[in-house]
Order: C-alpha cells, then sequence, then structure tokens
C-alpha cells in the first residue's frame, strides 16, 4: 500500500495528541497500517507539539525533512515552521487562529503578518487551506475542538486513506462522552470549511 | 478495568510503546514494578500505577532510582517477578545497586527498563546505556517495534530467570512515544508472594565470596552468549554481499531504505535485539558471507566496535563502518533520509536525495520555548527571590524539573545544573571558593530524591548558601507523580505515609528554615531577605501547589485577572514575570482570561495597581 506521511503541528494544550488517537483509532477500524511518533515532554508546558502519522507500508514512525505529503497546523505559526517539512507536492491545512509565543509578545521577534505567512506557504507547497479554525471550534460551543475542525478539514482533502464514517466512528470512540457530539460537529464545520476555502 | 487489563489475548490495539512495555509485564505475570519517573519512561509506570489499583500488582513510586532497584532487587531474589523502570540517567544513580546485583544475581525475573534518549527531547545527555550491560555484564534487550517491546518483556523474564540475572531492556524515545498496532497475548496469573532463602555466602558480596561471584557472572555471560547466538530477536534477512547490522527503531529505517533504495537483492541485513552479549560466532558468520558492512545504530559506535574486534580475530579485512563524518553521527537520533543517504553513500547505489524547500526568504520565525506555566507558583517563588537578592552578587545552582525553566529571562534564576540533586552539592563548593551569595533551588521530588545527603554535608562541613526548596507537593514535570511530600490522603488513596521536608530540613541541623508563601509577595521577599542574610546553610521552602494539577484536580480557586485603564504601560508585569497570559493588543499589555489562574502576583507588582480581578469589570 502507498505510503501517506502527514505531520500535525500544534501548541502544547491544542489536543494534538487526541487528534492522533482519533486518527490512529480510525485506521485500525479501516484496516490500514499506521506508525505514530510523538514528542511529550515537555508539552504542557506552552511548546511545540510535532506528531508524525505514517499510513501504508512504510516501517519508519518518524517523517524526515521535506517528506511530509500532507502538514495540519493548529496554528499558523507553527504551521510555518513546519515548512522545513514540506517539499512542492504538500497540501498545507492550518488554523489562522494565532497563540502568540511569549518571544513575540514581550516583543523580541514579531510575530508574522498573517497574510504574508499564507502567502510564502502558498508559493511553495501544491496547496493550502487556510481558515479560523478556532473561530469554527467556539460555534461548537467546546473552544477545545478546534483538534476535530482540523481533522474534519483534512479529511475533506482525501490526502489520508480514512474514510468519514470511519473517523466519525474513531471521534465517538474515543472523546469523552460530554465531548462527542461537539467534536462530531467540529469535524463537520471543519470539513465544510475545507470544502469552501481554498 | 484498566484498558490494558481489558484486552483479550489476540486483540489488536493501538498501543504506545510504554503501553506494550506495561502491557508485556503484565502478560508476563509481573508481581512487583518500582520506579522514579523520568520522560521518556514516565508512561510504563503511570500505567502500573493504575493498574496497581485494582490487582494484586504491587507498585511504587520509590524515591530515587537507586531505592527503586534496591527494592526490586530484594523482591527478585525471594522469587518474584519484578520490574524497575527509569529513564537513562537513573541508571546512573542506580549504577551502584547495579554492579554487584550483577554479582549477586536474582531468583524470581527481574527486568530493568532503561529509556534512552536521543536528540534529548527532554534530557540533559543523550548517553548511551548499552554500555551498561557491558559495564555490568549483564544480559541486554532492544525492542524495534511497539509488538516486539510488549513480547520481549515477556522474554526478558525468562531469560533472566534462566541465567538468574537481571535483564537490561533499553528502548529509545521513538520506541517509547511510538503509537502502533499491537495484538495482545495471555495473561500470567502473578504470584506476589515470595520465599527468601538465607545465603549469606552467595549474598553478601564480602572480598572472599565477591570474587566467586564474580567468576560466576562471567561463566552466566558466557552462557547468555549462547542464548544471544540462536535468538530469535537476533533476526537476519537477505542472501546479498552488502552487509548491514542494525538494532533499536533504527532497523525501521534500515527496512525502509532498502525498499526505497531498490537494494534488497544486493543487502544481507541483521538485526540484533539481544545486545549484549553479542552473538559473536552468528556475527563472524555474518562478516565472512560479506564484502563491507555498514552498522547503523543510533548514539554509540557499540556494536561497530566489537565487529572490528571479531573480524580482527577471523583475520577478516572487509570494511566495516558506521560512525564516520561521511556516514553516521554520533550526535541525536536518525530518521528514514538519514539512513537512506548513507545506505547510498557507502554502497555507492545512484540516490538523488528529493529537493527540499528553499526556506532562505522565510521572515523570522519567533521560537516558542516552552515556559512555565501561567500562575507557575515557581515563577512567584523565583521572582520573590530574586526581588530578596536584588542588592547581591548571586549564583543560583538550579535543579531537575519544571523550574530547571527559570534559568530563561526574564527571570534567569539558574546558573548551573548537572544531574538531579546537584544543586545543593555544587553549592558547597561555589560558596566556598567565591566571594558571591549562593542561593540554590530544588523541587520537592528532586529534594527526596538526591538532595537530602548534600544538604547533611552541607551543615556539617558548615557551608554558606540558601536553599530554596520548591515544594508545589508533586512531581510535575515527569505528569504529576506523588513523591513522600505529598498529602496522598488528600487524593484518597489510602496505605501511605507522609514525610514533612521541613522536619527533615530540620533535622539535618538547619537552624535557620523559613517558609514562605509566594503568591504573598512582600511578606515572601522580607522573609526571603533574612534566610538570605543568614551565614551558614538556611532553607526557604516555598510552599504553594503546582497550578496545572490543582486545575486537573478542579482544586484552583483564583479568578482571572484584567488590566484596567489604569494601566501606564510601565509593563513591569510582563519584563519582570513574562507570564504566558499576557499578551500584547495595540500596544497595550492584556491578560489572557482562559489562561489566568488568578495569582495575583502581577496585580501586586504592578506600579499603578491596574490589575484588578475580572469581575470588577462586569
Amino acid at each position: 500500500m502507498k505510503t501517506t506521511r502527514l505531520i500535525i503541528v500544534a501548541v502544547g494544550g491544542q489536543g494534538n495528541l487526541l487528534a492522533s488517537k482519533v486518527i490512529g483509532e480510525a485506521a485500525l477500524l479501516s484496516g490500514i497500517p499506521v506508525g505514530m511518533s510523538e514528542i511529550h515532554g515537555m508539552a504542557q508546558r506552552g511548546g511545540v507539539v510535532e506528531s508524525a502519522i505514517v499510513f501504508g507500508d512504510a516501517q519508519s514512525n518518524i517523517i524526515a525533512d521535506g517528506e511530509a505529503d500532507v502538514v495540519v497546523g493548529f496554528e499558523p505559526l507553527e504551521t510555518l515552521r513546519a515548512l522545513n517539512k514540506c517539499n512542492a507536492d504538500t497540501i498545507v491545512i492550518t488554523s489562522l487562529a494565532p497563540l502568540s509565543p511569549s518571544t513575540a509578545t514581550t516583543g523580541s521577534c514579531p510575530y508574522p503578518e498573517l497574510k504574508k505567512l499564507q502567502a510564502i506557504i502558498r508559493a511553495k507547497t501544491a496547496k493550502l487551506i487556510a481558515f479560523d479554525a478556532a473561530a469554527l471550534a467556539a460555534q461548537t460551543g467546546n473552544v477545545l475542538a478546534v483538534n476535530m475542525v482540523l481533522l474534519g478539514a483534512l479529511i475533506q482533502t482525501g490526502t489520508i486513506p480514512l474514510t468519514v464514517d470511519n473517523v466519525k466512528k474513531a471521534i465517538t470512540i474515543i472523546s469523552k462522552k460530554a465531548f462527542a457530539a461537539s467534536n462530531l460537529a467540529a469535524f463537520e464545520l471543519g470539513f465544510y470549511a475545507a470544502k469552501t476555502s481554498c | 478495568m484498566h484498558r490494558l487489563l481489558k484486552a483479550r489475548p489476540g486483540q489488536k490495539m493501538l498501543l504506545l510503546g510504554n503501553e506494550a512495555i506495561a502491557r508485556g509485564a503484565i502478560e508476563a505475570g509481573v508481581a512487583v514494578a518500582t520506579t522514579y519517573p523520568g520522560t521518556p519512561s514516565s508512561e510504563i509506570s503511570m500505567n502500573f500505577f493504575q493498574i496497581s489499583l485494582e490487582t494484586d500488582l504491587y507498585f511504587e513510586y520509590s524515591t530515587n532510582e537507586k531505592v527503586a532497584l534496591e527494592v526490586a532487587a530484594a523482591t527478585a531474589n525471594c522469587g518474584v517477578r519484578s520490574i524497575c523502570v527509569m529513564k537513562h540517567v537513573g541508571l546512573n544513580v542506580a549504577a551502584d545497586a547495579l554492579l554487584t546485583l550483577a554479582y549477586v544475581g536474582v531468583k524470581g525475573g527481574l527486568v530493568i527498563v532503561t529509556a534512552d534518549d536521543p536528540f534529548m527531547f527532554s534530557s540533559q545527555n543523550e548517553q548511551d546505556n548499552r554500555y551498561y550491560a557491558k559495564l555490568a555484564g549483564l544480559p541486554l534487550l532492544e525492542p524495534s517495534s511497539a509488538q516486539e517491546a510488549k513480547d520481549m518483556v515477556a522474554y526478558a523474564f525468562d531469560l533472566s530467570e534462566k541465567l538468574q540475572e537481571p535483564v537490561i531492556f533499553r528502548t529509545t524515545t521513538r520506541i517509547n512515544h511510538s503509537t502502533e498496532t499491537v495484538i495482545t497475548g495471555e495473561i500470567q496469573a502473578p504470584q506476589p508472594l515470595g520465599n527468601y532463602t538465607k545465603d549469606p555466602f552467595n549474598h553478601v558480596p564480602i572480598p572472599a565470596v565477591a570474587r566467586k561471584l564474580h567468576a560466576r557472572l562471567l561463566n552466566r555471560l558466557k552462557e547468555a552468549e549462547e542464548i544471544s547466538e540462536t535468538s530469535a530477536y537476533n533476526i537476519s534477512a537477505g542472501n546479498g554481499r552488502w552487509g548491514i547490522v542494525c538494532n533499536s527503531v533504527s532497523y525501521k529505517y534500515v527496512l525502509d531504505a532498502v525498499t526505497d533504495l531498490n537494494m534488497g537483492g544486493k543487502t544481507k541485513l541483521l538485526r540484533i535485539g539481544f545486545s549484549h552479549p553479542l552473538p559473536k560466532a552468528l556475527l563472524k558468520d555474518f562478516l565472512k558471507g560479506c564484502e563491507k558492512v555498514l552498522v547503523v545504530e543510533e548514539g554509540e559506535p557499540y556494536m561497530e566496535e566489537a565487529l572490528k574486534a571479531f573480524a580482527q580475530e577471523e583475520g577478516l579485512t572487509l570494511p566495516i563502518k558506521g560512525k564516520s563524518e561521511e556516514l553516521f553521527s554520533r550526535l541525536y537520533e536518525f530518521n528514514p533520509a538519514i539512513v537512506r543517504q548513507c545506505l547510498a553513500t557507502y554502497f555507492d547505489v545512484a540516490y538523488t536525495a528529493p529537493a527540499v524547500l528553499d526556506l532562505s526568504d522565510l521572515p523570522e520565525i519567533p521560537q516558542r520555548p516552552p515556559t512555565l506555566c501561567a500562575g507557575c507558583s515557581h515563577r512567584a517563588t523565583f521572582y520573590v527571590v530574586k526581588k530578596a537578592a536584588e542588592d547581591m552578587e548571586t549564583i543560583c545552582p538550579t535543579d531537575i524539573g519544571c523550574y530547571t525553566l527559570g534559568f530563561l529571562p526574564p527571570l534567569s534564576m539558574g546558573d548551573f545544573l548537572i544531574c538531579m540533586g546537584s544543586s545543593v552539592g555544587t553549592s558547597c563548593g561555589f560558596s566556598k571558593v567565591t566571594n558571591k551569595k549562593v542561593i540554590a533551588f530544588i523541587g520537592d521530588s528532586t529534594f527526596f530524591h538526591s538532595g537530602i545527603p548534600a544538604l547533611i554535608n552541607a551543615v556539617f562541613n558548615n557551608h554558606n548558601f540558601t536553599l530554596v526548596i520548591l515544594d508545589n507537593g508533586t512531581t510535575a514535570m515527569t505528569g504529576h507523580q506523588p513523591n513522600p511530600g505529598v498529602d496522598m490522603k488528600a487524593l484518597n488513596l489510602e496505605g501511605y505515609g507522609h514525610v514533612s521536608i521541613e522536619a527533615i530540613v530540620r533535622a539535618a541541623g538547619v537552624s535557620q528554615v523559613a517558609a514562605i508563601r509566594p503568591y504573598r509577595v512582600k511578606k515572601s521577599i522580607a522573609t526571603a531577605k533574612e534566610a538570605l542574610n543568614y551565614k551558614g546553610v538556611s532553607v526557604i521552602i516555598s510552599q504553594e501547589p503546582c497550578t496545572l494539577y490543582a486545575k486537573s484536580l478542579k482544586k484552583l480557586r483564583g479568578k482571572p485577572f484584567f488590566v484596567s485603564e489604569k494601566c501606564k504601560n510601565h509593563k513591569d508585569c510582563i519584563n519582570a514575570l513574562a507570564c504566558p497570559a499576557f499578551f500584547i493588543q495595540n500596544k497595550r499589555v492584556k491578560i489572557d482570561p482562559t489562561l489566568c489562574g488568578g495569582c495575583t502576583v502581577c496585580a501586586q507588582i504592578c506600579p499603578e495597581n491596574a490589575i484588578l480581578p475580572l469581575k470588577q469589570e462586569t
């Protein structure tokens, strides 16, 4: 089976690991070989959290620079930082809701302008899908559902070998009961946003 | 029921490498598990802890890795299957126990898990613990995947019992923190009750006994080598003349590279999973069939050096390479591209690396360093002590925990660190040969781990410094494990004692002991000043729960604050504290109410008293 390499980048606390879990569970439901690698450690201390998810026949669970087929960024600055994982054929999906790091907050290095940031990514990769995932998550009444919004957008692109049904099933399995409905709603919103926001 | 217990034999489930190791131990009927937490090993113990609440498994968070190993050494010598889990540097702490335990041996299986951390994702060094197996003369196993990690634990227990020696089980971060599909096996019922047979002439290594035991260890090592020769964990594949020897996670990168470079017909692969003692005869045979050999191993040239020695014994002159300028580095971790490139270079296979993007025109991207959380009590303590010491020239040895991050500006409280507990020991040295005020910082768990002997040293040898013990009531950095200072009853956990840090400090002979609540800024500064001015050893115990932990226990009482119109943009709050709850909008300081935990420290230091509780606004 063809190998597909997905990178998810986020800021600690944005639910990257939960999104990866859902994807892994959906792959298990679909009988698709999957391997994932995450860096935990300082995740809760506001640092960057990166997950690598490899579908298909490849054995390796990590993804070298320039070798990601898809990059999903939960935060625009982190998406920009992950450009080193992309090549000219990579599809990039990003939220446009910034979480300013302390280095930008205190003014030592400014946060890049969002328009310019998108132009750079668009120029260097095959396709950029960008929208404010935090605003969509807020619409579901669950501001923490940014991860599910972006998961919806990812599935809409058809770039990873998972069906909508299996991902939804996985969301129901993995989510805490109280959040299952809002997570599914967030997934739908993200799916729709990706359809309309290229 | 815990998900690792619930899984039926033959069930396919997605497991983190660390979960797979825990399940493997449960399948092997482990009855005792001990640990000191440390990334990337922590989830193994976390699972044991949870499982112990609903089974007969005895689990403990020991005060340090040496104690953890001693506990497990005893239980294993009573015939009870035991596992001892730690991160790689933990084995340094346990090394004293380890090297003589190898002489004394075990009766029941003892597996020592060491989680190495190439690239130092969350560690202070990237030492290669395979050398501990060589140093101690103990068998060493290294899995390449989560499935193998699970299966290998049971093998490790059997091996340990066969050889009557502990077995070292070495992982790396990419094994611990990879998630893969694992097929579960049968769970063996644990035998938690042991029996100790007195045998002092084998168990008390006075010189005469130890001389005998060392000879016995070498014999056991020989037996281990014979087992390694035929172990199913040393996997060979291919009939080519290009030899590739690899271990651990590198195996996967090699498999992918051989496929990608389409060189399968020419290669002969040997994956070593039983890596001490190395299967000498197997490796010599392997070398004889090869034109040239590449050794693919992260870290040190452990197998490479051995292979070169074996070749010398056989009078073989074929090229054997691994670590070199143009091939693999001893630094950091590998990835599929590095391994692909090195295979292509060494075996001279046509290969053009995929084009990478030109990123030279990217604007400067602000870094996102990990920081102390919004409202972290450590930030308050650092601010208080820094304020109290503002007229002094200081040296601030720090220690291992979240608070190490206090070394970053603007707090800049952390000058020197080598290992767990070193803040206290190094303070003795710094204060002896400089005229500067020495202020050491250590967390509660680290103090219990290895700060206490150095504090006693300081009192006995009459040193002169202030030790600040940051007591946030948990081992926060590794995921909120308990320590002896934690009131376990408050967590509804029965059967634990409780050790007072203050009582220990006083019992060590420190007479100048002060407690502060760092969120009370003014009062704390006054108390800290007094302690800093004391000549001799003084201790400040700064008590405030970890805000992240308090939040997760739903015990956080503070309400968010906001910056009112009174703000004149001095930005003292940002410049002195740099709490991540602050952000700048239209050149004005704002507070993110979803992050602010209401610690009130910024409100107390604002010269305009402009930071107010949010409810006053509405």
